[in-house]
């Protein structure tokens, strides 16, 4: 039976449940009750918590960790996860798998306490210095939240990358019904430190970084061509297509189906991979889509560039791409068929 | 008799060996190693193996064989 | 009667410090502590950023670059996930007192029980010279051109001090290497802070006074009688705490 829970409770024990040994951070709202479960449950499994001095000590906490061979999770929030870049580019340099959780609140600078979606492009692309890319995993319910979290430990295993787990501040305080993944007794990862040097790749200095760079790049090639997720509701006859990801793409579910029952051929993308961008989704699409509309919890639309890239790629006419960012907040279902009629009465104008 | 045996490759001629045996018995040679530096010799007949070389050398040039 | 010595095979080969660099006998003496201790193959070192980090180069053992400043953090979580291992964290001044002054002083507050070695050299070796946490008063650098000036850098630090005074740690020394005897003397404290380690009582953290003939423009002689007659005067040499062993 499913037991209701609150969002960050079930990331927490997710976590926990998918193997993970080490957590180290530093408190920050949304976020907090992560570290908080945390600070008790990893000694009942035997694991490492330590409440760092910064996220950036955290990180690096988590660096250690993972080059021990142990699954490490740390979590934050917008301002946090800037600070923790330095360890996340690290991290991809080294190529020690771990994940990073960010339930994003609204704001630049220290920002606020709203919920939103205003660190897609920091996380898609990568906020630290160099070259490299993270898996990010966008849930859209407490559920498929405690689902991602053990993907997020597999991927960042099978891949030795950083999994980012994104999701809004609002997932994080709600409670829904949720049924946990079981729980997994996993042995460390084969290569960490032993202090015998029985591996000899981490840390070692003459490295070739060309060679390094197009491996790490033929790598993330692999990550885009089999690691796509998303979830797609009658896109195959669609003229129009909102796409969005997390709560509002869950209430963009809601909107398109009652647009739909109300006459309009809508359909719906529901991103579950920011990155890598689930391309393979707007293959599926109506070729003679009219527009495709992001639903977006931030001010300046950045899901958008995303998706006008993919349809340039996928859809041989030009598709107007449209974007109405809501700021922060969960926008409604209601609010979101008012987008949608704004597009096609032409009272909003695309940005692609 | 051969009391210490010396990396020549590894000297950088910083002297600090030099001035650290109490014998004088070590002093820069008329060879020059791969990286340029004008390296140190040993007079076998005024070295005691006291190790001082060992000590201070910070670039691992010298071992001391030492009495079996 | 005389004893052989030669460098652990842990470091034994070239490493690319200046001429007359006092890293090399520090690197070498932590060496031949692991080796009497028979940690050699049970050893795990975080390395700072700077000079230090030439020591990646050299060392035949887990280690892990870490970001500039972060070691202490990166010890920690070694530390704790593998408890058995041996743990240093091998860092300059810089890398441990001015940018990972943080991570440095949380992890000896911690009492974390991995041992910290930092070279101070009072100045930024690998950028060229430039002033540092632990540069002395009037001591000229690339950014102290006219000599420190404590009334508006703070004065320099002393981390071995501090640990001791103000937290639980478990052993807290700082050696010198500007001749044979205080080298000898090093080493003891570095086979003591291990010892420490070992024993599990506490963090244990072995500064060195380390010479920088490059960037204090001296001939590497005159760089170590600079430490002995500057440098030591404001950085006493000894042993500050010394907890009991578990």
């Amino acid at each position: 039976m499913a037991d209701m829970m609150k969002g960050n409770v079930a990331i927490a024990e997710a976590a926990i449940r998918a193997g993970a040994r080490l957590y180290a951070g530093y408190p920050i709202t949304p976020s907090t009750e992560i570290m908080e479960y945390m600070s008790w449950r990893m000694a009942e499994v035997d694991g490492v918590f330590v409440q760092a001095e910064s996220e950036i000590a955290g990180i690096n906490m988590i660096i250690g960790g993972a080059a021990c061979g142990v699954r490490a999770i740390t979590a934050s929030s917008g301002p946090g996860i800037s600070l923790k870049q330095e360890g996340m580019t690290t991290l991809s340099d080294e190529e020690l798998p771990a994940v990073v959780v960010n339930m994003v609140r609204y704001g630049n600078g220290i920002g606020t306490l709203y919920s939103a979606q205003c660190d897609y492009h920091r996380e898609t692309r990568g906020g630290g210095n160099g070259d490299y890319r993270c898996i990010v995993l966008c849930p859209s319910s407490i559920q498929e939240a405690t689902e991602l979290m053990v993907l997020a430990f597999d991927l960042a295993e099978k891949y030795r990358m950083v999994s980012v787990f994104m999701s809004e501040g609002a997932l994080g305080q709600m409670m829904e019904p949720c049924e946990l993944p079981p729980m997994r007794d996993l042995p460390r990862y084969p290569w960490g430190f032993d202090g015998k040097y029985t591996n000899k790749k981490i840390g070692i200095f003459d490295r070739n970084s060309r060679d390094e760079a197009v491996l790490l790049n033929e790598k993330y090639n692999r990550v885009k061509e089999n690691e796509q997720r998303w979830e797609a509701n009658s896109i195959e006859d669609a003229d129009y297509v909102l796409v969005a990801y997390g709560l509002p793409g869950r209430a963009s579910i809601g909107a398109a189906k009652e647009l739909r029952a109300e006459g309009y051929k809508v359909g719906v993308i529901r991103v579950i991979t920011a990155w890598p961008f689930p391309e393979k989704a707007f293959e599926e699409v109506n070729p003679n889509v009219k527009g495709f509309i992001t639903i977006e919890a931030n001010a300046t639309g950045q899901l958008i560039d995303d998706v006008a890239l993919t349809a340039l790629r996928t859809i041989e006419n030009k598709v107007q791409c449209y974007c109405r960012p809501h700021v922060y907040g969960i926008p409604s279902v209601k609010a979101i068929k008012q987008d949608f009629i704004d597009v096609i009465n032409g009272n909003m104008k695309e940005v692609y | 008799m051969l009391k210490v045996l010396t990396s020549p490759e590894r000297c950088k001629q910083c002297s600090l060996c030099i001035d650290a045996c109490p014998k004088q018995a070590i002093s820069f040679g008329t060879e020059i190693n791969e990286g340029g530096y004008n390296y140190t010799v040993i007079d076998d007949d005024k070295c005691i193996a006291c190790g001082m070389c060992y000590t201070i050398c910070p670039d691992g040039v010298y071992e001391v064989l030492g009495d079996k | 009667m005389s004893k052989a010595k030669k460098v652990p095979y842990l470091v034994d080969r070239p490493m690319s410090f200046c001429p007359g660099c006092g890293h090399g006998i520090v690197i070498r003496l932590v060496a031949e502590c692991l080796e009497e201790l028979e940690q050699s193959d049970n050893i795990v070192f975080p390395i700072g950023v700077g000079c230090s980090s030439l020591l990646g180069g050299g060392v035949e053992a887990d280690r892990l670059h870490c970001s500039h400043g972060r070691a202490g953090a990166v010890a920690t979580a070694i530390k704790r996930c593998n408890p058995n291992n041996v743990v240093i964290s091998y860092q300059g001044d810089g890398d441990a007192y001015s940018i990972g002054i943080g991570e440095t002083t949380s992890a000896a507050y911690r009492n974390e029980k991995f041992t910290t070695i930092i070279i101070n050299n009072t100045n930024y070796g690998m950028t060229g010279g430039q002033m540092s946490n632990t540069t002395l008063p009037n001591q000229k650098t690339n950014t102290s051109v006219y000599g420190r000036d404590c009334s508006v850098t703070g004065n320099p630090l002393r981390f071995p001090e501090l640990a001791a005074d103000q937290f639980n740690v478990g052993y807290a020394a700082r050696g010198s290497v500007h001749d044979v005897a205080n080298i000898r003397k090093t080493k003891s404290y570095i086979k003591k802070a291990l010892e420490m380690q070992l024993s599990g009582a506490g963090y244990s953290v072995v500064e060195v006074l380390s010479p920088c003939p490059t960037n204090w423009k001296m001939e590497p002689l005159e760089a170590m009688k600079h430490i002995s007659e500057h440098v030591t005067t404001y950085f006493p040499l000894g042993e500050f705490v010394e907890k009991e062993e578990k």
